[in-house]
């Protein structure tokens, strides 16, 4: 089948996402043609997107374009849905995924998937559900779909392709009614949904001010950091770092909860993160029925020392 | 200022969830259900804070639901919203309560639209965009401020890894996340005023679903953990980059 993959550019670069979304179209398309959908300006090679499976890159360069709107974004992606006579649209499942792929499936009258987890057998595909307790499977019905893809679902793999870069004009461009008055950008450098590692802190590390030992970590280990829900609640951390059914569910490779105790709301979120590490004083926490690994410590004294375990592990492997 | 907010009922949060015999569906037995977070919390509190800013308007609410669910529809009107409307259906998929919704819309005037950020249940966060493109409005997802000043509404939204303060006028949908508002637990008051207030039910159109949930299943429990002595973190990382290639 033909796929069309939406890439998503931020500070005019395509997101990191673009990798595993491009991998994960190429193992769907089989055989047939893997486009990029490009909106809007973009300072990078977009030919390079051939390195992870695209054949052909549609570009919208028109700077209109260049602030998101997700109305805009989506009716667009519907339109090179038809444009590439493609059979699937590939948006990531995040914050920009989560606007643009339900606009596209409304106009193309497609059946839509949200946060599928893997790959599709025949038109069935995994989901997770109720946070994470549960995984579904959904079939779609139409014969055009969208997929909305849950981060860190599958590996990205690189291949020797090159893209071909085709400039594209949409038949309009609607005026956006939504004016971008400013951009902030998070202290921390890596986005939390699409982390690889995690590190995450609880009540047990006591106050804001102990938070250097999540960061420290965090940085030797390339990681973004979280917390739970009353830590930010009372505004140790801020907002978008609480994880959990009522904050955001992530899946990284390597989830680090420290002073964490692991209630079933906290759980749902990260369960699916593929390793996960507890360190917590009491032995009895249920976090650590969910954990691959446990340190029954204090925190204050595990955390350095993991630090610096890692850093001299780090050290051995340059 | 008239502000739809659209609200989903969910499973509390502390559910452990269990399937049906033929596991396509949530066995709904024991199960306490509220109305889903982010609609109450954030969009639904925030929709009641800019009225009573405004000192005038009316906070509508809606659901796509059985005449079980009014339970979850006067907790809504217990926290304060005015009337409610429910579209008189089960709810089969986001994209079918979004269409309902919509086609009700089609006879409706509101300043603008609310909705939690995403449903604990089916956590599709697809009701805005849905919304949104069925009815041709700007959607600014994930907003954690909003403030109106003569009919131009400021907001502030994660864009993961950062945030976006954008400008809209005239009618638009916005999805709501933390941050945005505090929730607010219903008083006496607010719970006796919520028996009277309309309830009104709408018949559905027939729409066509795209999509099928097939079966559920439970995540493979995890295996045993294996404790690391707290001076031995070269052993965790050991194992941690030789067992659980996470390293
Ligand atoms: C409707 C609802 C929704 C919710 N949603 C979420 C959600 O999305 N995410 C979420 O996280 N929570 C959520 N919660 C809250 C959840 O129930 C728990 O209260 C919360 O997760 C507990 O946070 P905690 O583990 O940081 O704190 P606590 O439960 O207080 O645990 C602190 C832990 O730290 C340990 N500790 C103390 N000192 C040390 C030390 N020096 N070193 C190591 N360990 C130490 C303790 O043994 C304890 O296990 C929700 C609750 C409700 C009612």
């Amino acid at each position: 089948m033909n796929v069309l993959v939406y890439i998503d550019l931020q500070l005019g670069k395509p997101r990191k996402n673009a990798a595993e979304l491009l991998t994960y179209a190429s193992k769907m398309a089989d055989g047939g043609t893997v486009s990029a959908l490009v909106l809007g300006p973009c300072s990078e090679d977009l030919t390079q997107l051939g390195d992870f499976g695209a054949q052909k890159v549609l570009h919208a360069n028109a700077p209109e374009l260049a602030s998101f709107d997700g109305l805009t974004h989506g009716k667009l992606l519907a339109e090179a849905v038809q444009f590439s006579q493609s059979d699937v649209a590939i948006v990531a499942f995040d914050h920009s995924g989560r606007a643009v792929a339900p606009v596209a499936a409304a106009k193309l009258k497609a059946g839509l998937v949200a946060g599928a987890a893997g790959l599709p057998l025949g038109n069935s595909f995994p989901v997770k559900a109720f946070s994470g307790k549960a995984l579904a499977k959904v079939k779609v019905l139409t014969s055009v779909w969208v997929v909305a893809l849950t981060p860190n679902s599958i590996p990205s793999e690189k291949t020797a392709g090159t893209a071909a870069l085709e400039s594209w004009t949409p038949s309009s461009i609607p005026v956006s009614k939504i004016k971008v008055l400013a951009t902030h950008k998070n202290a921390s450098d890596i986005p939390l949904p699409e982390a690889e590692r995690v590190v995450s802190g609880g009540r047990g590390l006591k106050g804001p001010e102990n938070w250097g030992l999540v960061e420290d970590l965090a940085k030797e280990l390339g990681a973004a950091t979280a917390c739970s829900r009353p830590v930010s609640d009372i505004g140790w951390r801020p907002h978008h770092e609480h994880v959990g059914q009522t904050g955001i569910t992530i899946r990284p490779n390597l989830y680090i909860a420290a002073g964490i105790s692991g209630a079933i709301q906290h759980l749902a979120g990260v369960n699916s993160s593929k390793t996960i590490v507890v360190i917590n004083t009491d032995a009895e926490a249920p976090f650590f029925k969910a954990a691959d690994y446990g340190v029954v410590g204090d925190a204050f004294e595990v955390l350095p020392k993991l630090t610096q375990a890692i850093k001299k592990f780090k050290a051995e492997q340059a | 200022m008239n502000i739809l907010v659209c609200i989903a009922k969910a499973p509390d949060t502390t559910t452990k969830i269990k399937f049906n015999a033929e596991a396509n569906a949530l066995d709904g037995n024991g199960v306490t259900w509220i109305v889903n977070p982010s609609d109450e919390w954030y969009a639904l509190v925030k929709a009641l804070e800019l009225k009573e800013a405004a000192g005038q308007g009316k906070v509508s609410i809606i659901t796509v639901g059985l005449s079980e669910d009014d339970s979850i529809i006067r907790k809504a009107l217990a926290v304060g919203a005015d009337e409610a409307f429910r579209i008189n259906m089960s709810p089969d998929s986001a994209a079918s309560v979004a269409a309902q919704i919509a086609a009700w819309m089609k006879g409706q005037s509101f300043d603008f639209i609310l909705t939690g950020k995403e449903t604990i249940d089916y956590n599709g966060s697809l009701m805005g965009g849905l919304l949104a493109a069925e009815l041709d409005l700007p959607y600014i997802p994930m907003i954690e401020k909003l403030d109106v000043q003569s009919g131009i509404a400021t907001m502030s939204r994660d864009i993961g890894g950062g945030t976006e303060e954008v400008q809209v006028q005239g009618p638009f949908v916005a999805s709501a996340t933390k941050g945005l508002a505090e929730q607010r637990i219903p008083n006496m008051r607010g719970i006796m005023a919520a028996r009277t207030k309309p309830i009104t039910v709408v018949e559905p159109q027939s729409i066509d679903s795209t999509v099928q949930y097939l079966d559920f299943t439970l995540p493979a429990e995890k295996g045993a953990c294996k404790m690391i002595d707290p001076e031995n973190m070269d052993e965790l990382v050991r194992l941690l980059h030789s067992e659980a290639k996470a390293l």
